[in-house]
């Protein structure tokens, strides 16, 4: 691994991040600038270069319809930054999702729409909570307990709906996935609301500090009076909020709920997370850094259809990715001496 | 191997620096082969470094080595094992979760095409154990063992590796009195076997008991090298201590002239690490608390600032009884804490000076209004008050760990000072802090205490202790042993410490 990395990093970095700098600053700070903004770098590059190869890219219809494909992600994976960045991990978004999806469905179905996605968005919240306090009550590794939980979750929303599809046509159910303003639709507007909040809650909230303090040390955070276990459970509660409702917005899209969806989800979100720079040892990381890692996924996906690329292709693409940013972030440690 | 003249190991000019200070500084000595070799000083003193250099743990940064007259360069334990030479550290270097003969052998099992020859291993085992007469069974899982059993093992894995000379650094230090007493039968037997061992701690009596030379340690240099039979206790504490003036500089005490007092513990207790103590702290008072390494001061301070919670005993803060169950719930009675190691429990590494800062004080609305930190106030009220502690360099948005440590401790202060607490309590302020940084906290210490806050300072610098403290308490044992007023001489203190009747003492300060 050592004789593959250092020299692709220093060419990128020298060309992407920091063109102008002193000789003298230019090795320590360089990679950290290629840790922090490279991503940028990329998407932007990513972007330009499917503009020119597409044709059919830049055009508001298609970016509309990339943006419309990855609300619900885009909203999972910026409340698990929160999760991630107070030093845990969540693979249940997409079993939450699920859950949240047939819980909204089989409500709907029964007590009328509005009361189906307030249900599906509650039930993904006390999803939420079981992760939370199986991790800081009984102690489990978040990521085994969000591996035996998203099971659970998982065979429950089976179970319930006995492997169907749960089917509302109620157009006042669908309208939450369909409808638009406008050119916008109206999921889009729903997640950039909600990344705008959380986006605030963890940059600029007290709350928000806390999160950064556990997930950087949990016994100095302690110790300087941050209730360590509230504040991890508070993210994970978030968490599965934002899954109920990213589970909902897709159950109205496609006016069904499917125990089965999400799957891809579990992985694909943490996975985003990990791309746009968060640590997954916690204490740092944001959410608009894990936006742009949505970003960057949905652009390959998109762009690689558009080029009729084998899809094969995007996920070895998407792997790369992922291991060369979080090298690239472990190298950086090291580098520091962590 | 046995036979050979002169000395088994031989140190030149040893230095070892450590940020913000010198470990080691320029030491030469000698061990006798076959000798048991005791190790003494202060805490600070160098020799538990000493014994990680020559183990192997870590490198010096000048100096040579020399084993049996050869020059001996070691980049880690094996190669000092490839020496002849192991280390049974403080914090035992087991698997706990195999047995003693999976332990004893590991890594140098007895195998044939990668599998493990398990009846050759239990054969191998049987004849070390007895040659060496320790009896223990093989299949015990070495996590559910004593920790004086567990010495054991490590010891068996040393000599079962060929060592010939076996470092033990306070082996003793958690270890019953009939526990010490079969340690020094097991050392007196391995030195008849021509092991050899040094034996570094701070109970001398032990020492004296079982060494047949003694090394003195000070400020990282040897004091003097002597037979064991020509030392006494008292005579190795003065060698340990010096009978010169304390060579640093402290600004003069203020009075304490308010009689209120602030910080009243009763009767404290926690398992069996602190035992009814009770102190009183006057507004605009320090006390300090001496003691030796594991006597229960660090344990004091947790149990006030409620990071451990207590058994028993109450604690007023100025004359309100509290219960601390959080550390949080001090914080905000006005108990303000410094805490022994600022990577562990005191500082986020990656967060900004200006978080870390403010971390404790979020909850009090002085930088936050409804939840939303003002960040615009909050850098503008660090910056001044990084200025104020002359934290270098003062800029806010800094990460701490680009820091120096010294620097990274006023950032700690800081932490407590944002809002001026009632009391602060200081466990090891100036620990791997420069020379610089540590007089400025010590002005800052003496200043806090003229603005009238009651300040306890925990610290293994006796003289920092008392060139700070209006009154020095002992602990000892978890108990608080003696308390002396203002300006007592560094002997009776020390003689306190080690638990020496202040007669004894030979030199006065």
């Amino acid at each position: 691994m050592r004789d593959m990395r250092p020299p692709k990093t220093e060419s990128t970095a020298e060309a992407v991040a920091v063109p102008v700098r002193s000789r003298l600053s230019l090795r320590r700070i360089e990679a950290r600038h290629v840790r922090d903004y490279g991503i940028i770098a990329v998407t932007a590059v990513v972007f330009i270069a499917l503009s020119l190869a597409s044709s059919a890219f830049f055009s508001v219809g298609n970016l509309f319809n990339i943006l419309y494909q990855n609300a619900p992600l885009a909203i999972m994976a910026c409340a698990t930054t929160l999760v991630v960045v107070a030093g845990n991990f969540d693979l249940s978004v997409g079993a939450m999702y699920a859950v949240a999806a047939i819980s909204a469905a089989e409500m709907a179905v029964r007590l009328g729409p509005l009361a189906g996605i307030l249900f599906g968005i509650v039930v993904g919240g006390f999803t939420g909570l079981i992760n939370g306090l199986v991790v800081t009550r009984l102690r489990v590794n978040a990521f085994l307990a969000t591996l035996a939980t998203s099971l659970a979750f998982r065979g429950f929303a089976i179970a319930v709906t006995n492997g169907f599809l749960v089917e509302v046509r109620d157009p006042g159910f669908t309208g939450l996935g369909r409808d638009k303003i406008g050119p916008v639709p109206v999921s889009v507007i729903i997640a950039v609301v909600v990344i705008l909040i959380l986006q605030f809650v963890l940059s600029r909230t007290v709350f928000g500090r806390y999160i950064y303090a556990v997930g950087g040390n949990p016994g100095a955070a302690s110790i300087s009076g941050v209730r360590v276990s509230t504040i991890v459970l508070a993210t994970f509660v978030i968490g599965g909020f934002a899954a109920g409702l990213a589970g909902v917005i897709d159950a109205s899209s496609v006016a069904s709920g499917d125990a089965q969806g999400g799957q891809a989800f579990a992985l694909t979100a943490v996975a985003a997370v990990a791309l746009g720079g968060t640590s997954i040892y916690g204490g740092i990381g944001s959410v608009w850094r894990t936006c742009i890692g949505v970003a960057l996924f949905a652009l390959i996906t998109n762009g690689f259809n558009l080029l009729g690329v084998n899809p094969y292709y995007q996920d070895i693409a998407k792997g790369l990715l992922i291991i060369f940013a979080v090298a690239l972030g472990a190298m950086v440690e090291r580098r520091e001496g962590r | 191997m046995d036979g050979v003249a002169g000395p088994i190991v031989e140190f030149r000019g040893i230095v070892k620096n450590y940020p913000g200070t010198r470990a080691l500084d320029g030491v030469s000595m000698e061990i006798t082969h076959g000798s048991v070799h005791g190790l003494v000083g202060a805490n600070g003193a160098g020799k538990s470094t000493l014994g990680k250099v020559l183990g192997g743990a870590t490198r010096p940064d000048d100096g040579r080595m020399f084993v049996e007259g050869r020059p001996v360069k070691f980049s880690g334990s094996r190669d000092a094992l490839q020496h002849g030479i192991a280390r049974v550290a403080q914090e035992l270097a087991l698997v706990p979760r195999l047995n003693v003969m999976q332990n004893v052998f590991l890594g140098v099992e007895p195998k044939r095409r990668g599998l493990v020859l398990r009846r050759k291993m239990r054969q191998l085992y049987d004849d070390l154990v007895g040659e060496y007469g320790f009896a223990l069974s093989p299949y015990l899982e070495v996590g559910r063992m004593r920790l004086a059993d567990q010495q054991k093992v490590e010891i068996l894995r040393a000599v079962n590796r060929k060592a010939r000379l076996i470092i033990m650094d306070e082996p003793t230090s958690s270890l019953t009195k009939d526990e010490v007493i079969t340690l020094h039968e097991m050392i007196r037997h391995l030195n008849g076997k021509g092991t050899t061992v040094i034996y570094v701690s701070h109970f001398l009596d032990e020492v004296l008991a079982i060494a047949d030379t003694v090394t003195v340690m000070r400020n990282g240099q040897v004091v003097r090298t002597s037979k064991a039979t020509e030392e006494t206790p008292a005579s190795l504490v003065g060698g340990m201590f010096g009978c010169e003036a304390a060579t640093e500089c402290f600004d003069e005490k203020s009075a304490v002239t308010v009689e209120t007092v602030v910080l009243e513990a009763t009767d404290l207790c926690r398992e069996k690490v602190v035992r009814n103590v009770s102190l009183a702290i006057r507004s605009g008072e320090i006390v300090g608390l001496a003691g030796l390494v594991g006597s229960g001061r660090s344990e004091v301070a947790r149990a006030i600032c409620g990071v451990d919670a207590i058994d028993g005993g109450t604690i007023k803060v100025d004359g309100v009884e509290q219960n601390f169950r959080f550390p949080r719930d001090a914080f905000r009675a006005g108990v303000a804490f410094v805490p022994e190691s600022r990577k562990q429990d005191g500082l986020c590494m990656q967060l900004s000076l200006r978080e870390n800062t403010t971390l404790p004080h979020l909850w009090s609305g002085i930088v936050s209004r409804a939840g939303v930190v003002q960040i615009r106030s909050e850098r503008s009220k660090v910056e001044s008050l990084l200025k104020s502690l002359s934290v270098e360099p003062p800029r806010p948005e800094l990460t701490v760990e680009s820091l120096s440590g010294g620097n990274q401790q006023k950032v700690v202060f800081g932490k407590c000072l944002f809002r001026q607490p009632r009391v602060l309590i200081l466990d090891e302020p100036t620990r791997g802090v420069d020379v610089d940084s540590r007089a400025n906290i010590h002005r800052l210490i003496q200043g806090l205490a003229r603005q009238g806050v009651a300040i306890l300072l925990i610290s293994s610098d006796i003289e920092e202790v008392l060139g700070l403290s209006h009154r020095v308490l002992v602990m000892r044992g978890g108990e608080v042993v003696r308390e002396f007023p203002a300006d007592p001489s560094m002997g009776d203190v020390m003689n306190a410490c080690f638990g020496l009747a202040t007669s004894e003492r030979e030199c006065e300060t």
